[in-house]
């Protein structure tokens, strides 16, 4: 078990650490398969990856899944609005670290960083605009449990302008974030 | 991959469909997404989290966010095991006194704590306990947390599962279960969303 940390009490955009409360691998320890595990060897540094990589087929599954619905581009959402789906479903789910990660991202690919900072500050209610404020809903009516994801969410995704490819984005994101809310939450705490 | 694709399966995406082709263009997290479940469920090594117990967990964890295709799927799956029929009964018996809705929870004492939402904490029955043992009550109970309050989770969690007989990658892999499952059951739900308003 860690010893004690300085959590942050707050939603911040600020850079935070992460500290696991039961044991990560040791560097020295990790082989091929946990380096494969950990998809990118730099990763070999990170505690959360250290410990994630105790069972490396799920890690590397995981993180590939990850990667495509973030970082594949091509066509679809917008990376902002990806962004935006996952801090909302973190400010929601309450994984002040995961919110602090992807408000940074929002802000830098959407240059709206003040907007950020309100659905930080005044929750997943703060009035972001229209187009906005329909994914955040959307994603919190994912998150709920049981989950609140209806028609309603899906004409409020369409009148705001996005077509079918884009709200399977919105799912997926928002989606997602609710698996890395979970691990986040369950095996560490954030530090300042 | 001799594994249906369960997300497809589950929504009901048939091949060809509007959202089938939406999905093909996310050909890396809709196959990873697959292997997810595949390492989770035919993991190459269980010594740490049995089959039967995932195939429990599993049922638990889905049929706490109410009646779905996903739930049935669980549901079956864990009737299938080998030795899973016989806790069928005690898992819906332990839904019925878990459900709930979420999330809700304490953040850490400062400018948040007047989000703070009190909510059920589940613990298992002792009948429970007495059908599915001390190491199923432990992650039953745990994945209740993070299904509808992850935000409470603390270190002393980790040490009720560890004191259970769960070791450190033991907790590990229930932990992306569980998270796994919540992720799951949203991309089936919203998917399903979409195709029914498509219709």
């Amino acid at each position: 078990m860690s010893a004690a940390v300085n959590p942050p009490v707050a939603f911040t955009q600020d850079e935070l650490g992460w500290v696991s409360w039961i044991e990560p691998l040791p560097e020295a320890e990790l082989t091929e398969r946990h380096f494969a595990g950990l998809v990118d060897r730099a990763r070999a540094k990170s505690e959360y990856f250290r410990l994630l990589v105790r069972d490396p087929e799920v890690l590397e599954a995981r993180t590939r899944t990850d990667k495509d619905i973030f970082y594949n581009v091509a066509d679809g959402l917008p990376r902002a609005e990806r962004e935006l789906a996952a801090a909302a479903t973190s400010r929601y789910n309450g994984c002040i670290y995961c919110a602090s990660v992807h408000a940074r991202f929002a802000s830098t690919y959407s240059k709206r960083r003040e907007d950020v900072q309100r659905l930080l500050d005044e929750g997943t209610g703060a009035d972001l605009g229209g187009r906005w404020n329909a994914v955040v809903k959307a994603s919190v009516a994912l998150a709920a449990t049981p989950i609140a994801f209806g028609p309603d969410n899906i004409e409020a995704l369409r009148s705001a302008g996005l077509d079918d490819a884009e709200i399977v984005d919105v799912i997926n994101g928002a989606s997602f974030f609710n698996w890395a809310n979970r691990l986040m939450l369950s095996l560490g705490e954030p530090s300042k | 991959m001799s594994t249906p694709d369960i997300i497809d399966m589950l929504a009901g995406i048939k091949p060809g469909s509007a959202l089938d082709a939406i999905r093909a263009r996310r050909l890396q997290a809709r196959e990873n997404a697959q292997k997810s479940y595949l390492s989770l469920f035919e993991p190459i090594d269980a010594g740490d989290f049995s089959l039967l117990e995932r195939a429990a967990v599993a049922a638990f964890v889905t049929g706490l966010h109410g009646e779905s295709p996903v739930a049935a799927f669980y549901r079956e799956k864990l009737a299938a095991n080998a030795d899973g029929a016989r806790l069928v009964e005690a898992i819906a018996a332990e839904i019925a006194r878990g459900e709930t809705s979420g999330p809700y929870g304490s953040f850490p004492a400062g400018p948040l704590s007047v989000e703070n939402a009190a909510g059920l904490i589940y613990r298992m029955s002792a009948e429970g306990k007495s059908v599915l043992g001390t190491r199923l009550a432990a992650a039953l109970e745990h994945a209740h947390l993070l299904v509808f309050r992850p935000r409470d989770a603390a270190s002393a969690d980790m040490k009720a599962l560890l004191a259970a007989g769960w070791s450190n990658t033991g907790i590990v892999t229930l932990s992306q279960l569980v998270a796994f499952l919540s992720f799951q059951a949203r991309v089936v739900s919203g998917l399903r969303a979409l195709a029914a308003v498509n219709a």
